[in-house]
């Protein structure tokens, strides 16, 4: 846990090291925490950390301080800060930097370089990481002399936090970090002739839109990440509640609209529930808040949504008509839009849309996981549901990527932003643990669970090391099935069943957590599963609970990859009381 | 989206700092937007850089091409001048295999484009002409029996017409949606 703030010494117009000034800046921009790894070429910076308040989190890999940096973003709102040291540490922090960049989320990385006179030589340990970095970072740059740090380290939290969001990479020589000069405080408002995000909508636009949402008969909100972002919650329950429109939301979004309100109707998309990809389908007008129309939300683009006329709502204007050709474009913060929207549109109640709706449902309760009957055996699916009901929906959660994601999205609840945190747009492998950790500096007294596979935790678990050594107290459901599922799952619909490079042998998870003093709990029934979270969460410290889970079960419904929206899989109904014709047929 | 794809002609200021041509030149492979030419020089102002870039795009994606352009920290302004009058010239020098009898009458053709003899030697000569991509591909073209040692030629470089000169304000309207 972060230590209570100390006082330090205000040494402003002293004569300080680069190193000293990086830290500096880095209290004055309001960073508590920061996750990192030293080495070579940033050991001045590390030299200097003690003279300041700022805690100081040391990873088992710099992958891990990248992730621990954008879980910290994540969940408090701010801007994470990982540092690392040039060449292996630095490249090592790429896939988080790529993780964040994908998903918006702003991160200050900081790696020490080689001497600038030794720039271009191959020193040892040189990266050109700037160039390495260009393309998945928001901004990147390479400092060599004590007197920029001021300057660009302010520009680069400015820059990671502003308009869109991103991740910036902040380069610096080591000589620059052992120079001295004189530390002058700067907090002047930040001048950037090239950037300047903009905020500010245009009257015709807006115009236009309320024109569109007053003549829909089928209109259908789409919510993302940009909800979140915005804090527009309040303003996009206020919206709904005059227009009467339900909500379907992406992956990112989840949260931002709450699970349990009733014109929620869920996630959409490759595995959504198939009435909201056909509400979607049949729909007559698109509201997209804040996202921008991800492959795996659209599925074929040729028959995506042909009725509905679309206003896009988007910070970023390259985001318009990128994949999805829109009418009314609104480039703004989607909270001031939903204000300014609130205030146009004539307050309606839409009966015969939301009755069309549920029309669409059919089935689809029988064909629900979670009305199933378990036959004894355990489902990720349920545990994932008794994990929502033992913790009330009020844990923050924070998923990996594969097949419990998308389970962990289905039947996990949120009814709050910031409490679901997942690698959307890269889907990183090995995201969760870490993040989750970040996300427990950023919010330690929540109650934090991270669902992850066998697979993806493996990726990064040596971070186990790090939640002991920092007493962390975050509880982690391996979601255990023996193979890769999300790849095995494609294997068996798309690939005639050959299961290659997918089964995975683990470790014992029980006895891992013990090895790292941790405390593991194994599950393989599903009457033991409210035990197991009991007990995680009455145990101090972080938790390792080992899901043994069906192995066979795929994740429904599901567009697969390049089909049309509509065009889905479904769940196959259970026939008779006790058993489930797919679960049976899939014995391993 | 079906828009035709023509060549378009972007004008980008970016602030004259190192790496700024990289992350053009990268922003464009990344986003697969093909580069027929690009062109960067100083300007007239102190730390401002010039950049002229040509490929082929559609409406649609001509916005995101300027709208990307933006979210690059160092670039400034940008300007699609496809549909604008702008006077638009490439260079070339192009050495010529050329004995003494052949010479007058190439000279006489280069005359015609206005090419100038900008180096002679008993086996070859070199002509510099600039105009637009057309006239100097044709003179190239013409050239071509006599045996072309060597070419070089610039990308376009455009300038629009008229008095206006451009602006460094925000954005404009189309950038920001298109």
């Amino acid at each position: 846990m972060i230590p209570p703030k100390q006082d330090f010494p205000d040494r402003n117009g002293q004569e300080l090291t680069g190193a000293q000034i990086l830290w500096e800046v880095l209290v004055r921009e309001g960073v508590e925490v920061c996750f990192g790894y030293p080495g070579g070429c940033i050991m001045p910076m590390y030299d200097a950390l003690p003279e300041y308040p700022v805690h100081h989190v040391l990873v088992r890999h710099e992958q891990g301080a990248s992730h621990m940096a954008d879980g910290y973003a994540r969940a408090a709102g701010g801007v994470g800060v990982c540092i690392a040291t040039s060449g292996p540490g630095a490249t090592n922090l790429v896939t988080g930097l790529a993780t964040a960049m994908l998903d918006s989320i702003p991160i200050v990385a900081i790696t020490g370089q080689v001497p600038s006179h030794l720039i271009g030589s191959d020193a040892f340990q040189e990266t050109d990481i700037t160039g390495v970095c260009l393309p998945v970072t928001k901004h990147t740059y390479l400092v060599d002399k004590p007197e920029d740090i001021v300057k660009t380290l302010r520009e680069a939290f400015y820059i990671a936090r502003s308009g869109r969001p991103g991740p910036v990479l902040y380069d610096v020589t080591k000589d620059a970090q052992l120079k001295k000069c004189v530390f002058k405080w700067d907090d002047s408002p930040i001048v950037l002739p090239g950037y300047r995000p903009d905020y500010s909508t245009i009257d015709s636009e807006l115009k236009e839109a309320v024109e569109l949402i007053q003549a829909a008969k089928r209109p259908i909100i789409f919510a993302g990440h940009g909800i979140i972002k915005a804090e527009a919650t309040s303003a996009l329950l206020e919206f709904v509640r005059r227009t009467d429109i339900p909500v379907a939301c992406t992956l990112l979004g989840l949260g931002g609209f709450p699970a349990t309100h009733d014109r929620n109707l869920g996630m959409m998309g490759m595995h959504g529930e198939t009435w909201v990809n056909k509400a979607i389908q049949e729909s007559d007008l698109i509201i997209a808040l804040g996202m921008r129309f991800d492959d795996r939300v659209t599925g074929n683009l040729k028959n995506y949504a042909k009725k509905a006329k679309k206003i896009h709502v988007e910070l970023d204007p390259a985001e318009i008509n990128k994949n999805v050709h829109v009418d009314v474009p609104i480039v703004g913060d989607v909270k001031q839009v939903l204000a300014r929207l609130i205030d146009h549109v004539r307050p309606v109640e839409r009966p015969e849309w939301i009755a069309f709706i549920d029309g669409l449902k059919g089935d689809s309760a029988v064909r629900d996981i979670k009305n199933m009957p378990d036959g004894g055996k355990l489902f990720a699916a349920h545990v994932i549901h008794d994990l929502y009901r033992f913790t009330e929906g009020k844990a923050l959660v924070v998923s990996d990527v594969g097949q419990h994601q998308m389970w962990e999205a289905q039947y996990y609840k949120h009814d709050y932003p910031r409490k679901l945190i997942t690698s959307g747009g890269l889907g990183t492998m090995g995201f969760a643990l870490p993040a989750a950790m970040g996300a427990k500096f950023a919010k330690p007294d929540e109650e934090v669970w991270v669902v992850v596979g066998d697979g993806g935790v493996q990726m990064t678990a040596c971070e186990l090391s790090t939640c002991a050594q920092e007493k962390l107290a975050i509880k982690v459901a391996i979601i255990n099935n023996g193979y890769l599922g999300m790849v095995r799952q494609w294997q068996e619909f798309f690939h005639g069943g050959r299961y290659v490079a997918t089964p995975m042998l683990s470790p014992d998870f029980v006895k891992l957590a013990e090895a790292h003093g941790l405390t593991g709990i194994r599950v393989d029934k599903r009457q033991d599963v409210e035990a197991a979270v009991r007990k995680a969460q009455q145990t101090e410290g972080t938790v390792v609970i080992d899901f043994r889970v069906e192995q066979f079960d795929a994740v429904y419904p599901m567009v697969p990859a390049g089909a049309d929206l509509h065009d889905m899989i479904e769940r196959p109904i259970a026939h008779g009381t006790d058993h489930n014709p797919i679960f049976e047929t899939a014995e391993d | 989206m079906s828009q035709q794809s023509t060549k378009r002609t972007f004008v980008v200021y970016v602030e004259d700092k190192p790496g700024v041509l990289n992350r053009v030149a990268s922003l464009f492979r990344r986003r697969n937007f093909n580069i027929d030419s690009l062109n960067v020089g100083q300007t007239n102002e102190p730390g401002v850089s010039r950049m002229t870039v040509v490929c082929d795009a559609d409406e649609d994606k001509a916005r995101r091409i300027e709208a990307n352009l933006y979210k690059l920290v160092n670039c400034l302004y940008v300007d699609d001048i496809t549909d604008k009058a702008s006077v638009d010239r490439v260079l070339a020098l192009v050495k010529v295999n050329v004995v003494a009898d052949k010479r007058a009458e190439v000279l006489q053709m280069g005359e015609v484009f206005k090419a100038r003899a900008v180096d002679v030697s008993p086996e070859s000569l070199v002509l510099e002409v600039s105009g637009t991509p057309d006239k100097v591909q044709n003179l190239v073209k013409l050239l071509e029996p006599y045996g072309i040692a060597e070419l070089v030629q610039t990308g376009v470089i455009s300038m629009t017409r008229g008095s206006k000169a451009r602006e460094l304000g925000p954005p404009t309207l189309t950038a920001r949606s298109a």
